[in-house]
């Protein structure tokens, strides 16, 4: 499948998997008075993406990679084998990247919507793209993965590689919160997506970001080159522990002021974004 | 169903699951208060699920709560982020979820009634979340609400026309209303109550009575059964 035009479908606000509910924060920036028109914000975004949205697309782009490796690995595979023959081999793997998100995830508040928002991502995903790494994930995971690790698989299932599930996690932290900012400040579209036009290099930066960071924890005798698919350690004795090495260097930069707003926000009697 | 199977239903398997039935309407209809009539009248005889659309986060889900028509665990408040209609017709995947979410700890449910946040006369639901719906208006919104039709009055299965009590204060004309309506629908039927005196809005429990029994002949008695979200290929044993 081509992975460009899966990638317009991942990322398009239209995708009918929940995420049109939720601010990133805005909500509660608007009604603490710290977002009150375009100027806070492109700051708002910028920060945004820095922070939560480099971790994300590293997360994303880890995700990517593992489900890339599950096809891989159940490939040849009768679909019907018991789990012990590929598929399920993927269970503590996406447990742990899943557990590597939750670490980076410092607010309550913001694990459980970024659960809500990964549960319902693959709800819509697995009947889109089905796929045994989906299938594996939501077994792994019952309640909803991270968001990021959900669309990293979604992305390996539709076609698209690690850069561009990352750069689809990079584009979702910042419009979804603009477009919530939209419709709560009655601010003019087009300026503000003249604000996402201009983040646009931004993006890419991030996505690149993202990919370099799992490249830099491949041991000195792997080859970290690009982020590709391939070059992931595969299945051999020892995964396990090769992949934990490989998500050692994925960021985790905090965003003290977004936990807060998060957590301000379940507080908030009259809220009309999940969060 | 599995991974591999062509699954390009409206709505979930509907085999062996509960009703879901979608109550939308205009701002101040009196959705809420049919939901709780109708839990009231259905309650004792159907094993009943609510999920609540609100504008602002829990006030419906509230009502029903202290109306005590219903166990309160078994309403779910969905929240839609601006766009009430978007939760019901284009992105259901809220509310498909908390619907689940409900057979899944309550199961097997009869009956699953999800009401929308109030929107305008557009708003409809998807089939991919309703298999049944029911479009609520009241009188005082003006006798022509009918005649302007729109798909929630057009296409719903049932159009309930609320507050008839008020009819004589806002001048609202009943048999213009009810002739209005049967011109638009199709024959559709059309009910119209004041549940404000009919505190268990008899007449729209009977239709969905009616319903619930012919899903049931239809697909068969509900049972707990694998859901979507949850891990389709079980282990070879």
């Amino acid at each position: 499948m081509d992975g460009d035009a899966a990638l317009l479908l991942l990322s398009d606000s239209r995708l009918p998997a929940g995420g049109h509910a939720h601010s990133g924060g805005v909500e509660e920036a608007v009604r603490l008075g710290e977002v009150t028109g375009t100027g806070d914000l492109a700051r708002f975004l910028r920060g945004r993406l820095a922070t939560a949205g480099l971790v994300t697309a590293a997360l994303a782009a880890a995700a990517c990679e593992l489900a890339a490796a599950d096809r891989e690995l159940g490939a040849g595979l009768d679909p019907g084998a018991p789990p012990e023959n590929g598929a399920a081999d993927g269970v503590p793997l996406w447990r742990r990247l899943d557990a590597e998100a939750d670490a980076r995830t410092a607010s309550p508040a913001q694990r459980e919507a970024a659960r809500t928002q990964g549960r319902l991502l693959l709800r819509t995903a697995r009947r889109m793209w089905p796929s045994a790494a989906l299938d594996t994930l939501a077994r792994a995971v019952p309640e909803g993965p991270h968001h990021p690790v959900a669309l990293g698989a979604v992305a390996a299932s539709a076609g698209c590689t690690p850069r561009q599930a990352a750069l689809a996690a990079a584009y979702t932290s910042v419009t979804g919160p603009a477009t919530a900012a939209v419709r709560l400040l009655g601010l003019d579209p087009v300026t503000v997506h003249r604000l996402l036009a201009d983040l646009a290099p931004a993006l890419g930066d991030t996505a690149r970001a993202a990919c370099a960071s799992l490249d830099d924890a491949v041991p000195a005798d792997g080859e970290p080159d690009e982020c590709r698919a391939e070059e992931h350690p595969g299945r051999q004795p020892g995964r396990h522990a090769a992949w934990r090495a490989r998500w050692r260097a994925l960021p985790g930069h905090s965003a003290p002021a977004l936990d807060l707003l998060a957590e301000g926000h379940l507080t908030n009697p009259m809220k009309l974004f999940v969060s | 169903m599995g991974a591999h199977h062509d699954d390009l239903h409206d709505a979930a398997e509907p085999h062996g699951r509960a009703l879901r039935l979608g109550i939308g309407g205009p701002v101040g209809s009196g959705k809420t208060a049919l939901v709780a009539a109708l839990c009231r009248s259905l309650g004792p005889s159907l094993r009943l699920g609510v999920v609540t659309n609100d504008i602002y986060t829990t006030e419906d889900a509230d009502f029903l709560r202290r109306a005590g028509v219903i166990d309160p665990e078994r309403i779910l408040a969905v929240q839609t982020g601006c766009c009430p209609h978007t939760a019901i017709r284009d992105d259901i995947a809220a509310n498909l979820d908390a619907v689940e979410t409900l057979e899944e700890r309550f199961g097997p449910l009869d009956l699953v009634i999800v009401e929308s946040g109030g929107d305008n006369l557009t708003a409809t639901f998807s089939r991919g979340l309703a298999d049944r719906q029911i479009f609520v208006l009241d009188v005082s919104g003006g006798d022509k609400v009918p005649r302007k039709g729109g798909p929630g009055v057009t296409s719903a299965d049932l159009l309930v026309v609320n507050k008839t009590d008020l009819a004589p204060m806002v001048g609202a004309d009943l048999t213009v209303m009810s002739r209005d309506a049967a011109a638009v629908r199709d024959g559709k039927p059309v009910l119209f109550t004041s549940i404000r005196e009919d505190k268990g809005a008899h007449t729209v429990a009977e239709w969905v009575t009616r319903m619930v029994d012919a899903w049931r002949r239809e697909h068969g008695e509900p049972h707990r059964h694998a859901l979507p979200n949850a891990a389709q290929q079980a282990p070879a044993s």
